[in-house]
């Protein structure tokens, strides 16, 4: 019992943990602010000019998601991250804040518009949010030269539409959207929707609020490619699909990250889910759980790392950043969160920790995993809020 | 003099309420921009997103005043006998129980929303009885399903209904009752005919304080419900921070903020009670 209520209690723990960090950070940064202003500086908020803003050091306080850098249960902490601190003195506040790009962008967007500070020198948020902030001018350019590590990034990630030449955002990690279910309740696995919205699941059935990885997978189930302009049409089928679900009482909740606390306690026996999140999951839970891409296709996304323009730490977040693209850190955290690692020659590092996952087609995948999953196509402004507005009214709100 | 007194208040409640609603209504009328960016909106003067958002959210709006009737109707029932109890029958127990009462204000809202969610979830040990005895199958949960909502909302808002109940009720002169059992009243008919409309003003008060926060709520939805258990809380909250389009959510609270008015006035007026509390 104590078992199954530990990891939840450990949740509450952390997120109280988590404020009174939080609050430390937002002292030692206004302690930075007020010695600034004493050596005669006259900018300090975030409208600072870039050579000012890169001057200023502190505390980098990063937003990203939960389960997603290497974390030791025992001692409590993130041991790259220390190892990070320790070596450089820079002082880093690390934060499981983002739970869903909607509902983050929406706390930090009247913040962002003002340019006041939002609290964060590090965002990690998904392809699309990411091109939302760098069209509306949110997201700093990073300083030439300042993450030299900057190379190691996968041919295939170095050039994407929403950042030419990777400007100001660098891939954190890489996943695939597909199925993650309990092995005890549900030995048999699960490989398709038919098997997911199966009756026997009915009510412990849980879906992403992220509308690119639900819709994505419905869409495939129906036979329509993501990844290409399929239509309005097409898409509001899929709604029709995931209602449907909703009214006959098969799921029980629309989730961000947070799935993850349902599977641990029983509440959700399936899920439409994030692969690495699952495996992790698995790990500190003697295997319970496992993962599979869809037989008719899943999503494959990538999360990436910004530096807002509220920052005025940039110099400091840009070494973090850097510290991550070095190989054998990367390896370090594929390792423990299990997503695809963006980084070259994490592959190698990685053979020394543990070959399986050097092997793992979750964290180095090869083409027959890459064939089996789609990236969701851009939508313009207009199918984003449609689309969006649908995708919450088939959740209820 | 006296309406200098006055100024603290009001210019809090010009900066903090009127101000806001100001905005909000300004809001309500707007309409995306031409550039269809999320988040940017021009003033257009639309009073008909109003009737559209009403249109589009009846059923939570429907099912927000219906959870919060049922749970201010429950909330009520359990109050009374508790509130009866703590005025006339503890003793020298009154103080704790009265802090007793008081006591989960201690802890945070969502902490303790959260933490029905673990006692009622599926592996949670009220299941786990349940289960034992054969009262429910082993397919039956308690959470995400609308009565983990109502009876989450019920247990929220029960100290807000208990507070102004045993107000009303310690209040009542000891001679008011023996004069009724002079008269050959019965325990029955004393209550029936003095106690309790004696107690109105508290049991109007409590009724309020527990219908109006939860024809609003939105966490106990959130956290105990499922997605056809949502109420108008959710969308307005799904609205403003998820798909960040303001001026549809300004639109529902403003009629959420109408809607509760109306009701409120019609339910004070009918009570026949001037005073609460």
């Amino acid at each position: 019992m104590t078992d199954k209520l530990s990891p939840e209690t450990r949740a509450l723990i952390k997120a109280q943990l988590t404020r009174r960090r939080f609050l430390a950070g937002a002292g030692a940064v206004g302690a930075t602010a007020v010695l600034a202003a004493c050596g005669g500086a006259t900018k300090e908020s975030g409208s600072a000019s870039e050579s000012a803003a890169a001057e200023a050091s502190g505390t980098v306080r990063w937003a990203n998601w939960p389960a997603y850098l290497d974390f030791d249960s025992a001692s409590k902490k993130y041991p790259s991250l220390e190892t990070f601190i320790a070596a450089s003195g820079i002082d880093v506040v690390y934060k499981e804040d983002v739970n869903d790009n909607d509902e983050f962008y929406g706390k930090v967007q009247g913040q962002l518009k003002l340019n006041k500070d939002i609290g964060y020198d590090i965002v990690t948020l998904t392809d699309w949010m990411a091109g939302r902030w760098i069209r509306l001018g949110y997201a700093q350019e990073f300083d030439e030269g300042a993450i030299p590590n900057k190379e190691n990034i996968l041919p295939t990630l170095a050039n994407v539409g929403f950042d030419p030449g990777r400007k100001s955002s660098l891939t954190w990690q890489s996943g695939f959207a597909g199925f993650g279910w309990n092995k005890e309740l549900l030995p048999g696995g699960i490989k398709s929707l038919d098997q997911l919205f199966d009756k026997k699941n009915k009510g412990r059935i849980e879906v992403l609020s992220e509308m690119r990885d639900t819709m994505g997978i419905i869409l495939q189930y129906q036979g329509v490619d993501p990844s290409q302009p399929f239509t309005e049409d097409q898409f509001m089928n899929a709604i029709a699909f995931l209602e449907k679900q909703v009214a006959d009482g098969m799921i029980r909740q629309v989730k961000g990250n947070d799935y993850l606390e349902d599977m641990v306690n029983g509440d959700a026996v399936a899920v439409i889910g994030w692969s690495g999140d699952i495996f992790s999951l698995s790990n500190e839970n003697d295997g319970k759980f496992d993962f599979a891409i869809p037989e008719s296709g899943g999503t494959l996304w990538s999360d990436n790392t910004m530096i807002p323009t509220t920052s005025n730490n940039k110099k400091n977040a840009q070494a973090v950043i850097n510290n991550y693209y070095d190989p054998a850190v990367a390896a370090q955290v594929a390792a423990y969160v299990n997503y695809v690692c963006p980084v070259v020659g994490a592959q190698a590092e990685m053979e020394k920790i543990d070959s399986k996952l050097a092997n793992s087609p979750f964290i180095f995948p090869d083409d027959a995993t890459l064939a089996k999953v789609r990236v969701f196509r851009p939508l313009s402004p207009e199918e984003e809020t449609t689309f969006a507005e649908a995708f919450a009214a088939a959740s209820g709100n | 003099m006296p309406y200098l007194l006055l100024l603290p208040g009001m210019l809090w409640l010009i900066i903090f309420f009127i101000l806001p609603l100001v905005n909000l209504a300004e809001t309500s009328t707007k309409t995306r921009a031409a550039s269809q960016e999320t988040g940017e909106f021009i003033q257009t003067w639309r009073f008909a997103n109003y009737l559209d958002a009403f249109k589009e959210y009846q059923p939570q709006f429907t099912r927000s005043f219906i959870y919060a009737l049922l749970a201010t109707l429950l909330a009520l029932a359990i109050a009374y006998p508790l509130a009866y109890a703590i005025a006339f029958k503890s003793g020298k127990y009154k103080n704790i129980l009265l802090i007793l009462v008081i006591a989960p204000f201690f802890t945070s809202f969502l902490l303790r929303t959260i933490a029905w969610k673990q006692i009622l979830g599926a592996e949670g040990p009220v299941v786990f009885v349940l289960r034992s005895l054969h009262l429910i199958g082993p397919d039956t949960t308690i959470t995400a399903t609308s009565f983990a909502v109502v009876m989450g909302m019920t247990y929220n808002f029960l100290p807000f209904m208990t507070l102004p109940i045993y107000a009303s009720l310690d209040r009542i002169d000891p001679r008011l009752l023996e004069a009724s059992g002079d008269l050959y009243s019965n325990g029955v008919t004393t209550f029936r005919k003095v106690t309790f409309p004696l107690s109105m003003p508290g049991v109007v008060a409590g009724t309020l304080l527990t219908f109006i926060p939860a024809a609003g709520d939105y966490v106990n939805a959130a956290i105990l419900g499922n997605p056809t258990t949502k109420m108008i809380g959710n969308v307005i909250d799904s609205r403003f921070f998820r798909i960040v389009d303001y001026p549809t959510a300004a639109a529902l609270s403003f009629t959420l903020m109408a809607t509760i008015l109306i009701l409120v006035t019609i339910y004070i007026r009918r009570s026949g009670t001037d005073e609460l509390v």
